[in-house]
């Protein structure tokens, strides 16, 4: 869990929850269902290569908009291990953190990363490494309390253990 | 002490003598409101933690809204698993699908009070900031978090202080002022912060035109939006409410990240072009540009006030042939009022379309699905691609002012004509 691999998907800023998963999904109630409509008006091909993807990287504001929880888990399902992003709406960051999937927050411009790059990240050091083009950036470190979160594989993990005391 | 209203609140609800920005803490709910969400992924997350019961059935709030009555199979499976699951675990507040919006009816059913810590399964439970009190949306897994423990985790937001001068003017609403903030500051301009609305100009406003300010502050990224108190806010609380409650101020020395001034006079109609709420425009620079569908409607605006307008706007005339205006009330207590005066025979004669009251059309639910290519001018809250039906189709977010007249030419026109 401390390191991830794999190779990026890249989306622009201002990607929304509905952009992600469209509201006409919402009432599929099968995840399995849902997640083929993931991204389904902005970048169908995201689902059709999916074997392609393990990492999703993102600009500013990633996940702004509804608080549907389906739009992180979407991703969970599809097999995505991260999101990278310049910034995350609140609700968003949230519930990725609730359900286990590591949030990065970094600065980066187009030269840094390219669809299908291979990154390698270390989450206990703070650093990503793209492979691919041989950069290495720092990330700030996340607040021991979500990192309690993630250790445990999300927050409902926690709540069970807590409970079973 | 220097804290704002958010420091004040989130200290009071948890066990911390003191907090500043970036700490978390473990807070204590008041209320949680969940909608559909319950049958979605709420409740398959819940049953994963084999419990029972819930932590208090008194301090739930559950309505059924975004697609009712149900307009599909699937949307009818989803809301029997959300009548199931409140009846297992013995809901109090269980409102059926009969009351309208959850963002009206919590209000005006005297739910949202100064002081309180309110979460909800929706980005627009900020709504409620205009009682006084904390309030911000959440996912399915913080909700059963809510529902086993009554705890929730929280970071202590930094705090903007936004000081509101001056009078709205005629055929100028709030939804055009928070249009306007939301242009100004980007949709990533606030993100994570409590935005607090201060000074004469929060006075001058109507309760219905607060609630769309804090309604809309999810737009800009912000995790509370919060009004100052006074005594309409008062006068409002005690007609719908017998619960005691606390107003809640900031303290004199409280300490803000950044400061804004807005003279409410100033304001003139905007609207938001696709396909982002922050893509602001003033009203001239789209006069004219041809429109297939009106919307008024949504937990921004479909209240009384919302609708009396558009009322004197549209009373004896009729709207443009090529275009089609659905008027939702946000929720069945509106519609009542509106009926009894005799608004909804004014828009019924106008040509109008009017809905019972649900998110529909906000969402791309139903009753209102825009086709390809199709261009909406709409009283709600986000103009993303796809959200109110085709990816091809086009919204505009404007006033319920504005929303009316264009409808009225078919085309998006400037409400100040009307009351020049």
């Amino acid at each position: 869990m401390d390191v991830i691999e794999g190779s990026i998907f890249i989306l622009g800023d201002d990607i929304n929850t509905d952009d992600i998963i469209p509201s006409h999904t919402l009432t599929l109630r099968d995840p399995e269902e849902m997640a083929k409509y993931t991204l389904e008006f902005i970048a169908p091909e995201f689902v059709r290569n999916l074997d392609k993807y393990d990492i999703i990287v993102a600009g500013e504001n990633f996940g702004s908009g509804s608080s549907r929880e389906e739009a992180v888990y979407v991703f969970k399902i599809l097999g995505i291990k991260t999101i990278i992003a310049k910034s995350f709406a609140r609700i968003y960051f949230r519930n990725l953190i609730n359900l286990g999937i590591p949030a990065i927050k970094i600065q980066w411009i187009n030269e840094h990363f390219s669809k299908g790059d291979s990154l390698k990240i270390n989450l206990s050091e703070s650093f990503i490494y793209n492979k691919t083009k041989d950069l290495k950036f720092e990330f700030e470190k996340l607040p021991p309390f979500l990192k309690k979160i993630l250790k445990q594989g999300g927050i409902i993990n926690k709540l069970k253990s807590e409970l079973k005391k | 002490m220097n804290n704002t209203i958010a420091e004040k609140i989130m200290m009071e609800h948890s066990k911390e003598n003191n907090v500043s920005p970036g700490q978390f803490i473990e807070a204590n709910i008041d209320l949680i409101m969940v909608h559909e969400q319950l049958g979605g992924r709420i409740h398959k997350e819940y049953e994963k933690l084999g419990l029972n019961k819930v932590w208090d059935p008194n301090k739930i709030f559950f309505i059924l809204d975004h697609w009712v009555p149900a307009p599909t199979i699937s949307a009818a499976k989803m809301h029997q698993d959300c009548r199931n699951f409140a009846e297992k675990y013995k809901f109090i507040h269980n409102m059926g699908m009969n009351k309208g919006i959850c963002h009206q009816v919590l209000p005006e059913m005297g739910f949202s009070r100064p002081g309180m810590l309110i979460v909800g399964s929706d980005s627009h439970t900020t709504t409620y900031g205009a009682f006084n009190c904390l309030a911000t949306g959440i996912g399915a897994t913080d909700v059963s978090v809510v529902f086993a423990t009554g705890q929730l985790w929280f970071k202590i937001p930094e705090s903007y202080r936004i000081n509101l001068t001056g009078n709205l003017k005629k055929g100028v609403m709030s939804k055009d002022f928070i249009l306007k903030f939301i242009g100004d500051i980007s949709t990533k301009g606030a993100i994570y912060k409590s935005l607090e609305f201060h000074g004469k100009g929060v006075q001058n406003l109507s309760i219905d035109s607060r609630m769309t300010i804090a309604n809309m502050v999810v737009e800009a990224g912000a995790k509370f939006g919060i009004l100052l108190p006074d005594d309409k806010l008062k006068n409002w609380l005690d007609q719908r409410t017998q619960e005691p409650y606390k107003l809640v101020f900031p303290d004199k020395d409280a300490e803000y990240n950044q400061f804004f001034e807005y003279n409410l006079s100033e304001i003139s109609p905007v609207v938001a072009k696709p396909s982002n709420p922050g893509n602001i425009a003033p009203i001239e620079e789209v006069l004219g540009f041809e429109i297939d569908q009106a919307f008024l409607g949504s937990c921004t605006n479909g209240r009384m006030e919302d609708l009396r307008i558009a009322a004197r706007i549209l009373k004896g005339k009729k709207i443009s042939h090529n275009t089609r205006l659905i008027i939702i009330p946000a929720s069945t207590e509106i519609y009542l009022n509106a009926l009894n005066e005799g608004l909804i025979e004014i828009f019924l004669k106008a040509g109008a379309i009017i809905g019972n009251s649900t998110c529909g059309p906000c969402i791309g639910g139903h009753l209102g699905i825009l086709g390809e290519n199709e261009v909406c001018i709409s009283s709600s809250n986000r103009n993303f691609v796809g959200r109110m039906g085709d990816p091809s189709s086009q919204i505009f977010l404007a006033s319920p002012a504005t929303v009316a007249i264009s409808a009225l030419n078919g085309k998006i026109s400037d409400p100040r004509e009307v009351f020049s």
